[in-house]
């Protein structure tokens, strides 16, 4: 299938990026439509692998090789249909996902992947254009109604699975906007917020009923929900963050990056200030801008500085610099450890690795400088391994504001969580197994970070449809018990 | 022993013995009798003694006989001297019996004989004791001997005549005989089962038993009675492959000896029996009832066959008749065939279908005697003439020692010919008088005009075209029907665009059916047969000419009747319907006033029922069926049309096998034909699973509505007209291949013949609806086939499902697709766990591939390991350095690999002291160094393929093992193919070919037709190569036991049972899945037959295909491996990811690749290699340890250390049972379990062993030497020891020309001069048999006619079949004609000969072919290169040629070349033969080449050319390869540019 020798003769193309200078001025997505041509020409560098470990690389095991081929035959509306058949938001994860499938990718063994994430975005985007995304709705309902608490990527994609398979899901937000971290947390410039309304839209018409501004366990009892729903599905994000215990943390300018984000991300919306940032206004116009940690967060935190008009950026991680490249005949097909540079991180950023914070210094109250050593891995007293300063390397770095971006520790308890009294797992999530999703209690399941802790948006979207699975399979043996 | 094989045990069943043979007679054309003719007879037989084989036990033979004309003057005298007073001759009959030891079954049998003797009006004169003596025979045959005695019986007066008293006779001995075994249960006289009567006739008399060929005179001592006399002989030695051969089935039988096998016997029998109520005969009237059946089941082939033959002859036909309908030549597409011929097997194709396969049939009524071979040719016989009327023919010339000047002539059988000689008339009776004469005997073109309709011809129904289904309707029934994404993209649509069978590569890793957790259509259950050893498969492509896919559709008329000639018949030239086709079948009844009606049948049953509806629906539709004939339907159609969402269509395998086997058992199948209209076939062996089980034709009518909804949306580029055009033309192309691999070349004969094993079906379900089917595991009944059929329906039709069809997964792997061993996950962990020596990931790896409770993968996964005695610490179990010792990997070619990751195997492979196969295609002669470093890239197991490319004495003297290569798991039974692109000039080195000239694999090994074949094969590498281990490698089918025990007879040192999941460079996808079983269940029948027959400990047992872990080492153990062979896995250790590409050359790790770019990806070690053996090696020390086994033989056939997983929880593998699999057999306890001595060669007392002292100071580099012998049939493999030795001194050099002159006189045994190495030059005169320089390796071979013969040499044949096949280098002059298949095969050698006959010079590659005379057809098909001249002043090259590849061309005058290139009188090395460039300078070739060849033979017709020199000349054409000369004027191009870029070339 395809062409047999594509990847011979065709060499790897991503997708233009607008200029640093350029897209640094304005908050929309930077990246440029190749046109379907190259994309076609892009797919035939799939070789129809006999095992194709993009296929298990991809947390959603969208059947790369199977709609590489249908673009590469320009045949997009069957390439289409393909992708949708396993991931229900393409358009999403091609644009944020950090593609798990290009690591996989055969051809990364020896070459360069083909350029999955891409194609994937373009057939998305051009289903949108040609208006081939149509709602789906169910040919019978089956008057199962189901709550579903989060409005993130998993909520979503079990949403709209159960509504397909003629169930009535209910999609509950705290918010005022639907969405979750994919609305508030990602910066436009990697992701504009129409496409998460467009697909809200599409899920109204399969029969999602959405009720934002709705705290489960707070502006309503699970109790009640559970009287009122045969199902509850917990899907509510992993979104305690890691907090950064040292002397100065309470000092003005350190912020969670999630506050800072999520300001950037209503400003963009449309937002009054008074609305964006009830909370007093945090900005990184023309100061010096600390991001500790090294992760996705950062980086948007990274972005969202530089297009506010940060005078630097600088980011520090923990861990030491990892290799430029891995050895790919003990990593490939997993995903490997080796020195990433995101889009944010390209546009300019000094980037510290091996870095330990141990002070914040400030004057006046507000934040002036952050404290540093080196860091290495040394034994703690009970044995494991630590992170620890190596004494004498201290050293200083100006900053008037530090976003703190060191990751999430799991779901938060107040709400849905506590309030259900599901049984948690040592880390702090719900527990309910991979695969299975039930919780302690039976008729609650739970999907996405809130059950597996914070990653990324594509295993969020794998966690909600197989939810959704399992809740249909246990309706059906229900109900055939109650007939 | 007299009671023959065991009884079917474990997986051994006595049903799958076959045997080969050779055979002989001698007859006295005028009818001459006398005692000589039996005596010659008997000698005839001595000689072909090494045709024949012994078992365990030197002294028990495989049985041999000798029939003969009664010898009245014995039985006078006997009568005489016994107060009888017998009749004239003629007037009474003998029958020879074989009597029960036990008296009391004795005594019962003959008082059963003698009462239908009575019963039918005859009168016992008396009975005979007949004189034996038994000095010599082996105690265990001795002990075992029946009593021999002869009943002679008088006409009865009723008896109008002798034929009259014939057919008496048999009538007799069908009652007497038929009921024989239920007698003997039900009269608890196990006995009389023991009773058989060889011959009863009042002409003929049979002496046989289980003799050894030179035990027939002196044990009978009738033989050696000067009062016996006959004017024939018929004799027989038989090779059986067991060891429990038996007095029955020596032959001859009653009419005929046999030398061959028929393939399709299941099917020929069920017909035969199918016959019931149609078979009626005015001349045998009510006698007819009493001989059924007529074939009794669980006979021999040959017995079979005899039996369908005197049946026929009973009925009246003359004997060449009836042997002429029974084995026909090709005529279905033989163009040059009389017309009235052609009109008369056309006729009787709608009698009865051809018995079909390889055979070489001696008959006699001891009036007439005869041969005749099969349409292929593929068994030899040869004749001689005397002029004192004698006519002797056997399976070699020389088995009868006659002076030259007393032979007239020298010929051999033709395929498809016929030899008779008729004893009345006293005169030889030539084929084409016979058939000219017979088919002259009736109008039979008239009554074919009259009566036979041809489908196509028929107009169009006129019923309208069905309704499109209404948009979204296919993709429901298509699921119904079970279709994936797979069909549409890997089936429907590749056959469409290309019109071939697709193709694909590295092997099958997925779960057999039963084992699978999704629903399989039942078609996945049947697993083809094919041909190995025994007999071999055909090449449908190039030798189409003896395929057929023409069936009939209907009744078939009468056998025995007169009036078969009014008969209305319907033809069809292939049996795939399409939609319009099948319409006019249907409203037949309109068109040909009422000769046929039809009737269409609802193979669907109701949703929602379970197995108890489905069976429900079969019991109706048998009933239906049965109506339906009776009320005069003579075509029924089962049709699934009706399904939908209210109706399960039932596998059409199933309907077909249920209604098939239903109107056979009850007497009515041959008034109907069965035609299937199904929307589930669609692939290749769906079409041959329905065609097997007694479809006629087929209509996939949703394959067509798929098609066209393709060709709708623009998937495939052309019209429906053309898609389906294409789809069946692929489809016919794939079923005449699946045909083929089983040696069947006619649909007829295939339909109904039962081809295949159910694997994963339960005995009681095949009993009921595939009759016959051997089932080795059990498995799934009717209630989980209905389940599955139910679950695609759910499935089709359920509330919420996807729109899309499901995604298939079973060729590439697939989440939510079927399982495969081979994941992202298991190849990840072993390459990592190989590259970074980090064991946990190994066991990662192996846990994946061993898991058994969540996915079952192989029949292996169901048994757990069961200790022998509590655990032993792991220290004392043997170490792995020990047990890697034991490992080989898999057969792989360069060409298929590349030079890196062949190497890199070859190098780990020898650092630990595995083996590593260099597969087919020879290997780069730098590799037979050690390198610097210690290390070598030499493969210890040298592969002989069918190619032979490559195949030098030097590639041969340069093996630890030689491994003959029968069959490969991925495509048993098939050929390959290297295209001309893929062959780059490193690969043309080392196969002694041309860069960019395609190569083709043939099907079969043109030296192996059969087992006694094979002996032959191992004899010659056992001389080449002494101290190698002759390996044969099968594949695993019910039966390859038997086959194994036969090789194991034939002196194989070791045998490769080898799954069908084994990997491939490129097959169809067809044998990919569908050939061949798991090797569990071929291991464990090898291992049980081999111990049942005394074997195993001879032979070294290695398994192979689908090999991964420790654990599968350890099963393979148990089941009776002493070696094991992975492939894909240390491929996948070295860096192969599974991307099944291998067939397009763009491996992107550059391991199945030639380009050059893509071989600089190939990272792989040889230590990642040998990691992986490693970690193998530990996991199976660690389970040996757990089991208490400190030693790998203590486990080696120990099927009691395996246990049935006790609780299976599968829906579908619960059936399955493999109590046949670990069956512990009852044997000796001092019979070796494991190969623990070796076989015996008798290679002390070959001929070259005086050659090679002879020879001794020549060998040395020394001077010439001349050495003078004389030389018989029984002296074969004449100089091959020799050149063994010069290949092992000098390479593949050899010696200066004629350092080594041998001079031979007499007739050379087979194979004489195989592998003649350059600088020995054999001379013989006389004649040789077959394989005359086969792999010649730079040696000459001259043989002439004596000078005292005053034979034609244009006239007379002088060398046999197959010679000078894959011939490397060197020159071969023949002064005379050559058998079939001349230098086929041929790589470089030099020939000439004075006529050839069929498929000269097929697949040749290189070298130059010269024949002054007429050769036979299909010549030069396959050839890709090489050129070949023909005499041809008729101009009848053109028809005889197989126009296909190559081009026919005059020869230009002579001096019409210049520049250089012209031919030398004497060839420069082995490397250059001295013909000088192909291209030019042809007439001074030529003229060279009969110059050489005058003054090699002798030849009067090469002075005669000579004489009129530059006239003559313009009779030649030469035969050429478009592909040759495209190829040669490349090179010329290339080395123009070298010259004017010297740089380029010192780049290179």
């Amino acid at each position: 299938m395809g062409k047999p020798t594509g990847f011979l003769e065709i060499e790897r193309r991503d997708r233009d990026a607008a200029p640093v200078r350029e897209r640094v001025k304005s908050w929309g997505e930077f990246l440029r439509d190749p046109g379907d041509e190259q994309v076609g020409g892009q797919a035939a560098r799939c070789m129809d692998c006999g095992i194709p470990f993009c296929h298990s690389g991809c947390p959603v095991n969208n059947l790369i090789p199977d709609w590489n081929d249908l673009v590469y035959r320009q045949d997009w509306e069957a390439a289409l249909e393909r992708l949708h058949q396993t991931n229900n938001f393409p358009e999403f994860t091609g644009r944020i996902c950090p593609a798990p499938c290009e690591a996989a990718c055969t051809l990364n063994l020896a070459d360069v992947p083909v350029t999955i994430k891409s194609i994937e975005r373009e057939i998305a985007d051009k289903g949108w254009r040609e208006g081939w995304v149509r709602p789906q709705s169910a040919r019978r309902g089956t008057g199962r109604r189901i709550a579903i608490v989060g409005s993130g990527p998993a909520g979503l994609a079990c949403a709209q699975q159960l509504a397909r398979a003629g169930h009535a899901p209910t999609v509950f937000e705290k918010s005022d906007r639907i969405g979750g971290l994919l609305r508030y947390g990602i910066p436009d410039f990697k992701l504009e917020k129409d496409s998460i309304d467009r697909r809200v839209h599409q899920m109204e018409i399969e029969g999602v009923i959405f009720r934002t501004g709705i705290h489960v366990g707070v502006d309503v009892t699970v109790e009640r929900l559970m009287d009122d729903y045969d199902i509850l599905v917990l899907a509510g994000g992993a979104e305690l963050p890691r907090d950064l215990p040292v002397p100065g943390r309470d000092l003005d300018g350190v912020h969670f990056a999630m506050d800072f984000l999520v300001q950037q991300n209503r400003r963009n919306a449309g937002d009054a200030e008074e609305k964006a940032a009830p909370e007093g206004i945090i900005s990184a116009a023309g100061k010096h801008v600390i991001v500790i940690g090294g992760g996705d967060t950062g980086s948007d935190c990274i972005g969202t500085s530089h297009r506010q008009d940060a005078l630097s950026v600088t980011q520090l991680e923990i861990m030491p610099q990892p290799p430029l490249r891995e050895n790919k005949a003990l990593t490939w097909p997993n995903w490997p450890l080796k020195l990433r540079t995101s889009s944010s991180q390209e546009e300019g950023a000094e980037r510290e690795f091996s870095v330990v914070t141990t002070e914040l210094v400030g004057a006046g109250g507000a934040v002036t400088a952050i404290r540093c050593a080196r860091a290495e891995m040394a034994a703690a007293a009970d044995g494991r391994l630590v992170v620890q300063p190596v004494p004498g390397t201290d050293f200083e770095i100006k900053a008037d504001l530090v976003l703190l971006a060191m990751g999430f520790t799991g779901p938060r308890r107040e709400g849905a969580v506590d309030d259900s009294g599901v049984a948690l797992t040592p880390q702090g999530n719900v527990g309910a197994a991979f695969g299975d999703y039930q919780t302690s209690n039976p008729r609650i399941f739970a999907c996405g970070d809130m059950r597996r802790g914070q990653s990324l948006v594509v295993w969020a979207i794998r966690e909600g449809r197989d939810c959704a699975a399992r809740v249909d399979a246990y309706l059906a043996v229900e109900g055939k018990l109650r007939a | 022993m007299t009671g023959g094989p065991p009884p079917a045990q474990g997986l051994y069943d006595p049903r799958n013995e076959k045997d080969a043979c050779g055979l002989g007679f001698i007859a006295n054309i005028k009818g001459v009798r006398s005692n000589e003719i039996i005596r010659d007879g008997l000698q005839i037989l001595a000689n072909l003694d090494h045709r024949g084989a012994v078992g365990a036990d030197p002294l028990i033979g495989d049985g041999a006989g000798c029939l003969i004309q009664i010898p009245d003057e014995l039985f006078r005298h006997w009568a005489e001297g016994n107060g009888v007073s017998l009749p004239p001759p003629g007037d009474y009959a003998v029958a020879m019996c074989f009597l029960p030891r036990d008296a009391e079954s004795r005594e019962a049998a003959i008082a059963r004989l003698e009462r239908y003797v009575e019963v039918e009006g005859q009168i016992l004169l008396g009975w005979r004791d007949v004189p034996v003596d038994p000095t010599g025979m082996s105690p265990t045959i001795a002990a075992a001997m029946p009593v021999i005695r002869q009943a002679i019986v008088a006409r009865g007066e009723r008896v109008r005549d002798q034929d009259a008293f014939e057919r008496k006779l048999l009538t007799i001995r069908k009652q007497t005989q038929n009921p024989l075994n239920e007698l003997a249960e039900k009269s608890h006289l196990p006995g009389l089962a023991e009773f058989y009567i060889p011959s009863f006739s009042s002409r003929t008399l049979i002496y046989k038993g289980l003799l050894l060929a030179t035990q027939v005179g002196g044990f009978y001592r009738d033989l050696a009675n000067p009062l016996t006399k006959s004017a024939l002989a018929l004799v027989h030695q038989r090779f059986s492959t067991n060891t429990f051969p038996s007095w029955k089935l020596a032959h001859p039988f009653r009419f005929i000896a046999h030398n061959g096998e028929i393939n399709t016997v299941r099917g020929n029998v069920n017909w035969m029996n199918a016959r019931r109520r149609t078979l009626e005969s005015p001349l045998l009237g009510a006698d007819l009832d009493k001989m059924w059946p007529l074939i009794p089941h669980g006979q021999s082939d040959t017995a079979s066959l005899d039996n369908a033959l005197e049946l026929l002859v009973a009925g009246g036909y003359s004997l060449p008749h009836a042997v002429m309908l029974l084995i026909p030549e090709a005529w279905a597409g033989n163009t040059e065939m009389d017309p009235e011929r052609r009109a008369f097997y056309e006729y009787h194709a709608a009698l009865m279908e051809p018995w079909d396969g390889p055979a070489a049939i001696a008959f006699t009524d001891g009036r007439q005697i005869g041969a005749t071979l099969d349409r292929n040719g593929l068994r030899p016989a040869r004749f001689t003439v005397t002029d004192d009327d004698r006519v002797i023919l056997a399976s070699e010339s020389g088995v009868l020692p006659i002076p030259e000047e007393r032979i007239l002539r020298k010929w051999r059988l033709q395929p498809g010919r016929m030899l008779l000689i008729d004893l009345e008339e006293g005169r030889i009776v030539e084929d084409e008088e016979i058939k000219a004469r017979l088919a002259g005997a009736q109008p039979y073109g008239d009554w074919l005009n009259e009566t036979q309709f041809k489908l196509e011809e028929l107009p169009p129904a006129i019923t309208g075209r069905r309704p499109d289904r209404a948009e979204g309707e296919l993709g429901h029934i298509q699921k119904a029907f079970g279709y994936s994404e797979e069909d549409l993209k890997l089936f429907l649509a590749p056959m469409a665009r290309m019109g071939d069978d697709p193709v694909g590569s590295m092997g099958t890793d997925t779960p057999i059916a039963v084992l699978s957790q999704r629903p399989k259509l039942l078609y996945d259950y049947f697993k083809q047969n094919f041909a190995q050893v025994t007999n071999p498969p055909i090449d449908p492509i190039r030798e189409a000419m003896v395929m057929s896919l023409v069936s009939m559709i209907g009744p078939r008329p009468n056998l025995l009747g007169h009036h078969a000639g009014t008969h209305k018949r319907l033809e069809v030239s292939q049996p795939i319907l399409t939609d319009e086709d099948l319409e006019k079948i249907r409203s037949i009844q309109d068109v040909l006033d009422g000769a046929f009606r039809t009737r269409t049948l609802d193979a669907t049953w109701p949703v929602g029922g379970h197995g108890q509806a489905l069976e429900a629906a079969l019991q109706r539709l048998c009933w239906e069926a049965t109506e339906a004939v009776l009320a005069d339907s003579n075509v029924l159609i089962l049709s699934d049309r009706a399904a939908g969402p209210d109706r399960v269509p039932i596998p059409a395998a199933l309907a077909t096998g249920a209604v098939h086997h239903h109107l056979i058992r009850q007497g009515l199948r041959m008034q109907t034909g069965l035609v299937v209209e199904t929307g589930e076939a669609r692939e290749v062996h769906h079409f041959c699973v329905l065609a097997g089980f007694g479809a006629e034709a087929i209509n996939p009518y949703l394959a067509f509505e798929t098609l066209d909804a393709l060709a709708r949306k623009g998937e495939v580029p052309a019209s429906p007209e053309e898609v389906r055009r294409n789809y069946i033309k692929a489809a016919g192309k794939g079923l005449m291949k699946v045909m083929s691999k089983m040696g069947i070349s006619t649909y007829q004969s295939y339909c109904g013949a039962q081809i295949f094993d159910a694997l994963g079906l339960s005995s009681c379900l095949v009993k009921k609806y595939f009759t016959g089917t051997a089932t080795p595991i059990e498995g799934v009944g009717l209630e989980e086939i209905a389940e599955e059929a139910a679950r695609r329906h759910r499935e089709a039709y359920a509330r919420s499902g996807p729109e899309t069809l499901p995604l298939g997964g079973a060729y590439a792997w697939r989440i939510g697709g079927e399982e495969h061993a081979w994941t992202p996950d298991t190849v990840a962990d072993l390459q990592h766990a190989v590259r970074g020596e980090i064991p946990e990931k190994y066991k990662n790896f192996a846990d994946a591939i061993n898991e058994r409770s969540r996915r079952l993968l192989t029949i292996r996964g169901l048994v757990e390991l069961r200790p022998l005695g509590p655990p032993v610490p792991l220290d004392q179990v043997e170490p792995a350095t020990e047990i890697v010792k034991r490992f080989a990997t898999g057969a792989m070619s360069f060409g298929s690999i590349s030079r890196e990751a062949h190497t890199t195997l070859a190098v780990a492979m020898n650092r630990i002291g595995g083996r590593s196969n260099t597969g087919e295609g020879g290997e780069e002669r730098d590799r037979f160094k050690p390198l610097a470093n210690g290390d070598s890239m030499r493969s210890k197991i040298k592969q002989v393929a069918s190619g032979r490319f490559g195949v030098t004495a030097e590639y041969l003297v340069n093996a630890d093992d030689l491994q003959i290569k029968i069959a490969q798991g991925a495509k048993p039974g098939e050929g390959g193919q290297l295209p001309g692109h893929k062959v780059d000039r490193h690969i043309a080195a080392v196969r002694h070919s041309t860069p960019g000239v395609g190569l083709i694999s043939p099907p079969p090994h043109h030296d192996i037709y059969s087992i006694e074949d094979l002996a032959q094969l191992i004899h010659d590498l056992k001389n080449i190569n002494e101290a190698a281990r002759i390996s044969v490698k099968l594949v695993s089918e019910v039966g390859v036991g038997t086959v194994a025990a036969g090789v194991a007879k034939a002196m194989a040192d070791h045998v490769t049972i080898s799954g069908f999941e084994g990997g491939t460079g490129a097959s169809p996808l067809t044998s990919l899945t569908h050939a061949g079983l798991p090797w569990e269940i071929g291991l464990a029948e090898t291992q049980q037959t081999l111990v049942l027959n005394g074997l195993r400990s001879r032979i070294c047992v290695q398994a192979d295909g689908g090999l991964r872990t420790g654990r599968d080492v350890a099963v393979a153990a148990a089941l009776g491996a002493d070696e094991f062979g992975f492939a894909t896995a240390p491929l996948i250790a070295a860096g192969c990811i599974m991307m099944r590409k291998c067939h397009l050359n763009t491996c992107p790790v550059g391991v199945a690749t030639q380009d050059p770019l893509l071989r600089k990806r190939f990272t792989g070690q040889p230590e990642h290699v040998i990691n992986y053996f490693f970690f193998v090696a530990e996991e199976l020390r660690a389970i040996m340890a757990s089991l208490g086994v400190k030693r790998l033989e203590q486990m080696i056939g120990r099927p009691e250390l395996l246990d049935v997983k006790p609780a299976v929880e599968h829906w579908k593998a619960k059936g399955v049972d493999l109590g046949r699999l670990l069956h512990v057999g009852k044997t000796d306890a001092k019979v070796a379990r494991w190969n623990s001595e070796r076989q015996s060669h008798g290679l002390h007392k070959v001929f070259d062993r005086d050659l090679i002292e002879a020879a001794g100071p020549a060998l040395a580099g020394g001077a010439p030497v001349l050495i003078e012998r004389d030389v018989r049939n029984v002296h074969r493999t004449v100089g091959t020891m020799l050149s063994g030795e010069v290949a092992r001194r000098h390479g593949h050099e050899g010696l200066k020309p004629d350092s080594i002159t041998i001079r031979l006189r007499g007739t050379a045994g087979q194979s004489f001069g195989a592998f003649l190495a350059h600088g020995v030059t054999l001379e013989l005169t006389g004649d040789a048999n077959d394989y005359v320089g086969k792999g010649l390796s730079g040696g000459r071979i001259a043989v002439r006619q004596p000078p005292e013969a005053r034979r034609d040499a244009g006239a007379n044949i002088i060398v046999g079949n197959t010679v000078l096949y894959g011939a490397i280098a060197g020159e071969a002059y023949f002064g005379g004609v050559a058998g079939e298949r001349f230098a086929v095969r041929n790589s470089g050698a030099v020939a000439v000969a004075e006529g050839a006959g069929d498929h000269a010079c097929e697949y040749m590659t290189g070298g130059v072919v010269l024949l002054l005379g007429p050769v036979g057809r299909n010549f030069a098909a396959g050839m890709s290169g090489g050129i070949a001249y023909v005499w041809d002043s008729g101009e009848k090259l053109a028809a005889q040629c197989a126009r296909a590849g190559v081009e026919i061309e005059r020869i230009p005058p002579p001096g019409s070349s210049c520049g250089d290139g012209a031919p030398r009188p004497q060839a420069a090395s082995v490397h250059d033969n001295g013909m000088g460039h192909p291209l030019r300078y042809d007439a001074e070739r030529l003229r060279l080449l009969i110059e050489r060849h005058l003054d090699a033979t002798g030849s009067a017709r090469a002075a005669e050319l000579l004489r009129d020199w530059p006239n003559t000349c313009a009779h030649f054409v030469k035969i050429v390869p478009p592909e040759y000369r495209r190829a040669l004027l490349a090179m010329d191009e290339l080395a123009m540019e070298e010259e004017a870029d010297p740089i380029t070339v010192a780049a290179e």
